[in-house]
């Protein structure tokens, strides 16, 4: 997005053509974790709550190096290990960066109410306005990935903003300046996406990884946050990260055909009733005529 | 038109004799309920549309509107079950209300006098009453759900996904049975209103509407057929 200031359509008293006039710049931007390369340092956990202002949460001890069991509303990046034992017998710690994925298709916004308090920028960053945030839940209904969560304080529902602050302003994101094994990368999608997919091919190839892929999920039409994963074929081995991510099919129902059919059928009774009233008119009283115990 | 000056007419008296149909008790809660519904009506349709979202600043804005919203909905769910308490036995449906489910056409066409007498509450009445009493439940369990939302994990996200799906259509079939309701009772049936302000209605009133109930208030024994 950053980027639309920096390209000029028109200038004026310009004599000739308007340099870079017929530039194709792509603004998608894209955040690349490399499961495969990821150390599970935390630097990316620390420098989001550094950047975003929040204090170091309490952590939850359960066996394993994983900071808390999920995400916050002050805590929006964790990276989820996860021990898995393959068919050889060995023994791989899955560390995998949990965090927003920026749907292309986001499910928060499609279940949200509230007037202005999701919205999605050119550049694919889906972003919370807290300020419009009525603290109704329904994102979190609506999310495949268990993202949004809500703070009992403020009533509102926080998540990672891909640091749409920084990214405005042409830097990226805190988690990737922080990584120090080059795991994190970003950019544009096409460039991520080519990147993520040379580094799945050499997995494949020279790692003897025979199922390495990228996670893109198409049930959502892509994420702004992809990862190359050793197991495509097994998302969930990483912190369950889902298989076939969709919006929920009983939000779709409700957003869709259900308030269709409501709004139909609310305004059809109103129209309904007047036409009734208009065709019968009123229910009046009869008077008891003399011989009324005779009658049934 | 009651009382007109009829000759012959020895009953003519007595048309406009007021008789008791609903207690302080049944009035005041009706009203609760009532009030409580259309808090929940009007946010509950600025939750369902972006179209009507605007209506959430009559009642302090849409944050303050999701705060009351599940409270006035355990308003609305106390004055029903305190219904259902008081009600219940006279909402019945029996033999008579199947009858009078086979006429209802002469009901809608308002030839009432093609009816078969009805008691304390007619089959209409008694189908809005259930419909509305076991959509409070459905409503309710729904709602709890979607009031405490973010407190279910992950692995109950079936839950969610029901309850925001019942909470919706369960609300629309009461939308429904609310309009009918409102529109039959303020509108349609001249002196029911004024029986839910001030309790009482004309002995013409309940011979026209509801002569079963209208013969065993007055201690009338109803003759055989």
């Amino acid at each position: 997005m950053s980027q639309a200031s920096t390209e000029i359509v028109r200038i004026s008293g310009h004599v000739g053509t308007v340099p870079g006039a017929e530039l194709n710049r792509e603004y998608q931007v894209c955040k690349l974790v490399d499961t495969t390369t990821c150390i599970g340092c935390k630097a990316c956990e620390v420098a989001c709550l550094e950047w975003n202002g929040y204090t170091f949460s309490e952590t939850t001890f359960d066996n394993s190096y994983q900071t808390m069991p999920e995400t916050a509303w002050n805590y929006w990046n964790l990276i989820k290990f996860d021990e898995h034992e393959r068919d050889d017998g060995s023994m791989m710690l899955l560390m995998r960066k949990d965090q927003c994925m920026h749907c292309e298709d986001p499910g928060c916004l499609a279940a949200c109410p509230a007037d202005s308090a999701i919205v999605q920028y050119a550049n694919g960053i889906v972003d919370f306005q807290e300020a419009h945030c009525i603290g109704c839940g329904y994102c979190i209904t609506g999310c495949p990935f268990d993202i949004p969560k809500f703070s009992p304080t403020s009533r509102k529902v926080f998540k990672c903003t891909l640091c749409n602050d920084r990214v405005q302003v042409g830097l990226e994101p805190a988690c990737i300046k922080a990584c120090p094994t080059g795991c994190l990368h970003f950019g544009t999608k096409t460039e991520m996406k080519e990147l993520a997919e040379t580094r799945a091919e050499q997995l494949r190839d020279v790692s003897g990884f025979a199922d390495a892929g990228v996670y893109d999920p198409p049930g959502v039409s892509g994420t702004h946050v992809i990862y190359v994963l050793h197991d495509a074929k097994n998302p969930e081995l990483y912190g369950g990260l889902p298989k076939d991510p969709h919006i929920p099919y009983s939000v779709q129902f409700w957003k869709r055909p259900l308030k269709w059919l409501g709004n139909f059928a609310m305004i059809g009774g109103l129209v309904g009733l007047a036409w009734h009233y208009m065709r019968y008119g009123p229910k009046k009283e009869e008077p008891i005529p003399p011989d009324a115990e005779r009658r049934v | 038109m009651n009382g007109d000056a009829v000759p012959n007419r020895s009953t003519a008296r007595q048309d406009n004799e007021l008789i008791p149909r609903y207690s302080l008790g049944e009035r005041a809660n009706h009203w609760l309920g009532a009030l409580s519904y259309i808090y929940l009506l009007t946010t509950g349709l600025a939750f369902w549309s972006p179209y009507l979202y605007w209506m959430t600043a009559v009642v302090g804005g849409a944050p303050t509107a999701r705060f009351w919203h599940p409270w006035f909905g355990l308003i609305f769910s106390a004055s029903l079950f305190w219904t259902f308490k008081e009600w219940h036995r006279d909402m019945q449906i029996d033999d008579s209300d199947r009858a009078w489910a086979k006429a209802m056409p002469n009901y809608i066409q308002n030839q009432d006098d093609k009816l078969p007498p009805v008691g304390r509450f007619n089959f209409g009445q008694k189908l809005f009453f259930w419909g509305i009493f076991y959509g409070v439940i459905l409503l309710l369990l729904s709602g709890v759900v979607l009031w405490y939302t973010e407190t279910l994990p992950w692995s109950l996200r079936y839950v969610r996904y029901a309850a925001i799906l019942l909470h919706a259509g369960v609300a629309l079939i009461t939308i429904g049975l609310f309009l009918i309701h409102v529109y039959m009772s303020a509108i349609l049936e001249e002196g029911s209103f004024g029986s839910m302000i001030h309790g009482y209605v004309t002995r013409a009133w309940a011979w026209t509407f509801h002569r079963t109930w209208y013969f065993e208030l007055t201690g009338r024994s109803r003759p055989k057929p």
